[in-house]
This record gives C-alpha cells, structure tokens and sequence, in this order.
C-alpha cells in the first residue's frame, strides 16, 4: 500500500502478525515486489505464505501446461480441466493467489527466464528460483549481481524428503537482539 | 516418492482433524495434498477477519460463516474425490463419544485451549486410539505423539493453568502494565458495564461512608438524570484519585514499595479540554454499534502510538461518555470483547491511567488490546511447518513405526543449526492420573467448603472433566446428564449447596471420592484431607489438590501464586487472565530424573513457557542422548548417540 501508515483494514488483517514482527516490518513487506519461477511444491507454499503475508507484489513465471504431476503438490489450481485447460501454470496460480489477499498485486510474466535482461530484475528486491537447468540460476544470480541496488536471490529445489535453499543475499546487514 | 507400505496405509486411512484454524486450514491441505481420502473435522468456531492472515483457506466474504464447513469447501476444490466431513459442533458435544472416537485410526488435534485438548485426550485414552497433538505461537511450534501404553498421553506432564495475580496485586499493588489492564477489564470494566450483583473487588464507597460502612454509598451507581460527562469526572476521580489516596493511608503498604500518586481530572485536564471533549464528539451517524469509538474526536489515529496521560484521560472520559450515551441499552451486560473497540479504548485508557499513577511504563492500544484480549500472535509459516510435522508422525502412526514417533519442536532460533529439534517420547508417568488411575489427595475444610466449590474448583477446573459424577462408595452426590428425573436434579441442586460434611453421605477426613466423567471414560479416586485453615494470599481456592508431579511454574516471581503443591495455582475468580486462548502452545520439560531421558544438565531446568524453550535447547546441545536426525538423510535414519 502507498503511503507510511498501515490502513485500518490492514492492521485488523495483518494484526496478528504485526504482534510477530512489528509494524514497521509489515510496512517494508507491503512494500516489497518479489519474483517467483517454476510453480510446484515448495515454490508454492512460498507464494501462499508471502501473499498471506501482505508482500506489495508478487509476478509468477512459468508457462507449462497443467499435468497430473503438476497437480500433484499446487493446491491452487483447481481440479477442473474447464477451469485450467489452455492456461499456463502462472495464470492459474495467479488466479487464486489474488483471491487469497486481494492487497497483494499479483502478475504473470511470459517467457524464458534465461532470455530476461539485467534491467528485467531491477524491478524486484527478492528472487526466487526452481525448476530450473543449474546454468539457468547462475546466469539469473548474475544479472542480479550487476544490479546497483540489492536483489536477494534464492533457488528453492525439493525432491522426496530431500529439500535444498540457496541463499545469496550479496552484502547483508543484520543486528542480533539479545 | 512415499513407499508402498506408506501409501496403503495412507489410502485406508480414516483422520479426525479437531480444529479447523491456524494449524487445521495448514493440516487439511497437507493431509489432501499427501493423498488421505477420508477425513473428519470438528470446528465450533465462525470466521473473523484476523484469521485470514494464516488460515488461507479463508476469504473475506466468509466472515461469520463456519470454519469447518469452509475449510472443508475449500480442499474440496483442489481434491474434488476425497471424502470431508465437516462438524460445526464443539468437540466436548457428547455426540463426540467412545464409540466416535473409535472408528478413526488417528485423531490430530489444532485446538487452541487447553480445556479442549484434556477432554480430546482423555477419549482418545478411552478409544484407544492414537493422538497427534500441536500448537503454535509466534515462531515457536511443536507436535506430539501419545499412544496409549506406549507413550506418555498428553497430560502425563501437567500443563501450567493461565496465569492469575494475586488479588491483592489487582487492587492495591500494580507493578507490571498487566495488573494496571487486569484491574481495568476485571474490576473497572466490569463494575461500570456488567452485571450489576457480580462480586468486585474494587472499592465502590465514597468518601461520605464511616468506616464501618453504615452508609454505604455506591459511586458507581448513576443517578437518573445525572449528567455524563459529570459522571464520568466523579468515576475518574474516585478510581485514580480518592481510593489512591485511601490506599497510602495504610504505610504499612508502601514501605518496601514506591508510592502511587493520586490522579485527578483537574489536574491533567484544565477546564477548557474538559468542555472541548464534551464539544468535539462527533456522534456515529450510522447507528452501528460496533463503531462507535473515542479516538477519532480526539484526533488520535494510530493504535500504536503512546497516548499522553492527558489523551489517556480524555479517551476515558469520552469512551464512558459514549458507552452511556450511545449504548445504554448494552450496559449492565456488558462483558469485555478484544473486538469492542470501545471496550478496547476504555481499558487501555484506564490501565494506563493507572499505570501512570503507581511509575509503570505507558503502553499503545496495540498493545493493551493483545494484553486484555489474551491475543496469541501467530504467521502462516509456523502452522505450515507444524502441519507438515504432524502428517509425517501421523503416517509413522498409522504404520505402527513406533521407534520413530518423535515429539518436535520448532525454535525460533536455530540451535546448533538446526531449527527442529526431534525428541523421543517418553514412557507413560506411572502417576498420571488421567492414563494410570493414581489416587489424589484433596485437603479441604469439610466443615466450610460447598460441594459447589469442590464441582467448580476443582472436578471441573483442575480435573478438566465436562460432565462428572461423583460418588461416595455407593452413594450418588452429584451427577449431570439430560435423562435426570426431576427430583433427581432437584436433589443434586439441593447438595450442591451442602458444606461436605453436610451431606446426606457426610465427607470428612479419611472420605474417599470416586469422580468419574462417564464420556471422558475417566474415573478418578480422591482421598480428602480435612484442614482448617488455608492462607488467603496463596491459597485463595481454599483446598489444594495434590497427587501427580508438580506443573511447573509459570512465572519465577513471588506475586504469583503457582508455587503451592501440585495445585496449579490459586485461582481468583476476579483476576484471572488466561494466556492459552488462541493457538496456545504448551511446551512441557518437567523433570523427573529417571524417566527423563534427557541428561540432569537439563532436568533443573523447569521450563513451561514458549520463551524458555529456547534455554532449554541450549542445555540440551551437551548432551549425548538426544536423538538428531542426520543431515542429509531422511527421516527413517537417525543415529543415537549413547551416553
């Protein structure tokens, strides 16, 4: 939301968690724009959680088609093939993320990853990253690198019951409260 | 990909999901997600807008409406073949019985009270059938796993009850922001806006009364035509002002204590404020209720700034002032809701008001609010991590994989880098007397105390039973139930109001109780002590119950009174503040060195509140017998260091 304060409807919505992590916090999330590829499994229990969240913008990549093992694992497609027949897995998922926090300006983005420019990722703070070739995410990470301001950049792959994070949040300032 | 053996076990499933919030909307979608086909969820509770943060199955125009019912309609989307029945119905309902109980494989609890959770226990005891318990707070988090005979069951470890305060703290010495809201929701509030016969604590004579309250005149009391804002000065006054004053009449109070200082409207609002206040209040059009609130007449927009003592004092003046002009019909009925705004106003006003009065740091409505409505703080991602823990243990349950049912606990920091901490169950507590029928002890004044106070105090409080029976040998003193003749009611009525060893079956010293809760299927012996006197101060309930190992104490600080025996604590009916409404998380570590497996570096530490965990895992980094998963491997694998 534009502006310093929280409206009232957001500090009634997000009250509970502003008790968590404070009001100031809540304002820099609202206005942070983060992007997401590769929409499966842990990738979307990320989106439900940081549109829950109250995050100012969320744009999706990922032009598959539904199949039965993308189905698998996405709560957020319903299982209606009149409903995601013909649309790509970031329409859909976009479809129902705006339902659940109609705050949170969610967009699909078209196209290869690998084919966006250095200036494409300027408009995002964080990135995340999966179901992606490993020179994919290298060639990704670098472009954010080239970036005067900080892009945070994470590849999220999850397979079984093994799960793996990447972190790279290039040069980061943290205070620990005792 | 899950093996085999995982899979069917999964397929033939049948899952009694109890709660349908914060961990149940997470559970749900798990459970669907990992391929269960027949799931059963309780829920009593509607919708409200600050659940949609964390329960995302949830949408604003659901507000009001059921969330069993919701949830249910919601995974159905997504798994259009499964099969969810969904209960708008509070599980201590007695269709939830035995026999319900029997027909599922396991029962996953996401409740949010303890009171619930002993009730759902004791029937999974009953039916034997295995319970996976969670809760959440924050970032913290944990899953159990109780298994009849195998494990502890959940109340093996006693759960610390709600925090309460010592009278006396209330109404005479505050030294913490939560005695000043105590005192504002349980005896202020109460006494302007509720029942008008309740007991109060707070002092209610005005300054004409001799001491020996001859003439008792009732402050609180408002003449018919007597103006308002005149009323609300007169209340002001005598609360922060007059019965002040009286209290440092007794030095004795004050001679290891800073003194309080008297508050008058005179003195934080000239006049002209007090004409402004009565002139600027813009009157809610609209007739809702529900809106009608004081901060935006005086300009103050945001629940978390600090109000001055001044705005403190105009928010009280102007919120009384609405309460009796806007919602008159209300007051006299009137009991304390965390969404009243005004309410909400009120106490955070007159809580700092006298915050202010005894040097205790002012506090924002933000923060009042989560004070007096016991707000618990939660996000959506620990209840998903928690719910993922609580399937995978549900799938180790339903395979029978008893050496590897962990309790987990979710920290909130890492400890040695790890963010879960497994940990074994531990064997049934031989003394339990919920799942190993161990007498207790009950000391009493038989001569004084009602059969109404044992029922109240303790057979529903402390015991937790819903609809007890209690006996002594063969004869029925009191039971509940819908198919009672009349005269049987009339009869337990007429008991009830009986000093124990007045009853038709005289209990004295040496009595042995049978008090059973016949849908608990729980029964339990109790041995009554007679003992003459109890002190006011710690022991208020005026009995103690002792017989399992002591809870642990909520808080290491002498106001509070949860240091007596195994009683809980000293419960006062007026000062009560329950902090386990929402979400609650109870995190257990009592020692009892030798069933404990965990080494003695830790067993001094008794811990029972989600801020300690994170002490307690440091102590438990030195020692050898803690079961940690491997990196890299999965779950099956674990290596146990031996001592």
């Amino acid at each position: 939301m534009d502006g310093e304060e929280l409206t009232e409807h957001e500090t009634a919505l997000y009250d509970r968690q502003i008790r968590v992590w404070g009001a100031d916090a809540q304002r820099r999330l609202s206005k942070s724009h983060i992007l997401v590829s590769g929409l499966k499994g842990t990738v979307i229990e990320f989106c439900k959680n940081i549109v829950l969240a109250g995050v100012g913008s969320v744009t999706l990549i990922d032009d598959r088609l539904v199949t039965e093992d993308l189905l698998a694992a996405n709560f957020l497609i319903p299982a209606d093939e009149n409903v995601y027949a013909g649309k790509s897995l970031a329409e859909l998922c976009s479809d129902s993320l705006k339902d659940f926090n109609p705050m949170v300006r969610v967009s699909v983005e078209k196209g290869e990853l690998s084919s966006f420019s250095v200036d494409f990722f300027d408009k995002f703070d964080v990135v995340v990253l999966s179901s992606c070739s490993r020179s994919t995410k290298q060639s990704v990470n670098e472009k954010c690198r080239k970036l005067l301001k900080r892009v945070a950049f994470y590849t999220v792959d999850c397979r079984d019951s093994c799960g793996e994070i990447f972190v790279d949040l290039q040069n980061y300032i943290y205070s620990k409260v005792k | 990909m899950a093996s085999e053996q995982q899979l069917s076990a999964i397929k033939g499933a049948k899952v009694l999901m109890v709660g349908a919030g914060g961990i149940g909307c997470e559970l749900l979608k798990t459970l669907a997600l990992s391929g269960f086909r027949d799931i059963h969820i309780i829920d009593m509770d509607t919708i409200e807008v600050s659940n949609l943060n964390r329960q995302f199955l949830f949408r604003q125009s659901h507000v009001g409406q059921s969330k069993a019912k919701v949830a249910r309609d919601a995974v159905l989307k997504f798994r259009p073949h499964i099969s969810i029945t969904s209960y708008h119905a509070n599980v201590k309902d007695p269709e939830f019985n035995v026999d319900f109980f029997k027909t599922f494989n396991v029962v996953l609890n996401g409740l949010d009270n303890l009171d619930a959770r002993r009730h759902v226990n004791r029937l999974c005891l009953a039916a034997g059938v295995p319970l996976v318990e969670s809760g959440t707070t924050g970032f913290l988090g944990q899953v159990t796993v109780h298994v009849k005979g195998r494990t502890e069951c959940y109340e093996c470890q006693p759960k610390p009850a709600p925090k309460t305060y010592p009278v006396c703290t209330i109404t005479s010495t505050p030294s913490k922001f939560v005695h000043c809201v105590v005192w504002a929701k349980d005896l202020l509030f109460a006494k302007l806006f509720g029942a008008k016969d309740q007991e109060n604590d707070l002092n209610v004579r005005s300054s004409d009364a001799s001491s020996s309250s001859e003439q008792v005149e009732d402050v609180f009391e408002r003449k018919n035509d007597e103006d308002i804002e005149q009323y609300g000065r007169k209340i002001f006054d005598h609360v922060f002002g007059y019965n002040i004053e009286l209290a440092l009449s007794n030095e004795d109070t004050w001679k290891n204590r800073n003194r309080p200082r008297p508050i008058y409207c005179k003195d934080v609002m000239p006049n002209e404020l007090i004409r402004q206040n009565g002139n600027q209040a813009k009157s809610s059009a609209h007739g809702d209720l529900s809106s009608v609130s004081a901060m935006p007449s005086l300009g103050l927009k945001n629940p978390q700034d600090l109000w001055s003592l001044k705005e403190n004092s105009a928010v009280f003046l102007e919120a009384l002032k609405l309460f009796f002009s806007k919602r008159e019909k209300e007051i006299g009925n009137l009991s304390f809701d965390k969404d009243d705004q005004l309410a909400v106003e009120f106490v955070t006003a007159a809580a700092n008001i006298r915050a202010s009065s005894f040097g205790i740091p002012l506090h924002s409505l933000f923060e009042a609010k989560g004070i007096a409505g016991n707000i618990v703080h939660a996000v959506a991602t620990t209840n998903a991590i928690i719910a993922g823990l609580i399937v995978i243990e549900a799938i180790k349950v339903l395979q029978n994989d008893t050496k590897n049912y962990r309790m987990t606990y979710c920290l909130e920091h890492p400890s040695r880098k790890m963010l879960l901490m497994p940990v074994e169950p531990f064997e049934p507590n031989k003394s339990c007397y919920v799942c190993s029928e161990t007498p207790l002890t009950l000391e009493i004044n038989t001569h004084r105390s009602k059969l109404r106070d044992l029922v109240d105090k303790i057979v529903k409080a402390k015991l937790g039973m819903n609809l007890p029976l209690i006996m002594h040998g063969s004869a029925l003193l009191y039971e509940v139930g819908d198919d009672l003749e009349e005269d049987e009611v009339a009869n337990y009525a007429a008991n009830l109001e009986k000093v124990l060893s007045d009853l038709p079956s005289p209990v004295v010293g040496g009595t042995i109780l049978t008090i059973e809760d016949l849908q608990q299927e729980l029964k339990c012996s109790i041995n009554v002590k007679h003992r003459e006197e109890f002190d006011e101060e710690n022991e208020p309930d005026g009995m103690i119950l002792s017989g399992w190992t002591q809870a642990p104490a909520v808080e290491k600080n002498g106001a509070t009174s949860v240091d007596n025996g195994a009683s809980t604590s000293g419960v006062t009916e007026a000062t009560s503040l329950a902090i386990e409404e929402d979400d609650e998380l109870q995190i257990i570590t009592t020692q009892t060195g030798k069933k404990r497996k965990l080494c003695d570096a830790a067993s001094s530490d008794v811990s029972s509140v989600p801020t300690k965990i994170k002490r307690k895992a440091d102590e438990v980094d030195g020692n050898s017998d803690v079961v940690m998963l491997d990196e890299g491997s999965s779950e099956n694998s674990k290596k146990r260091r031996e001592p």
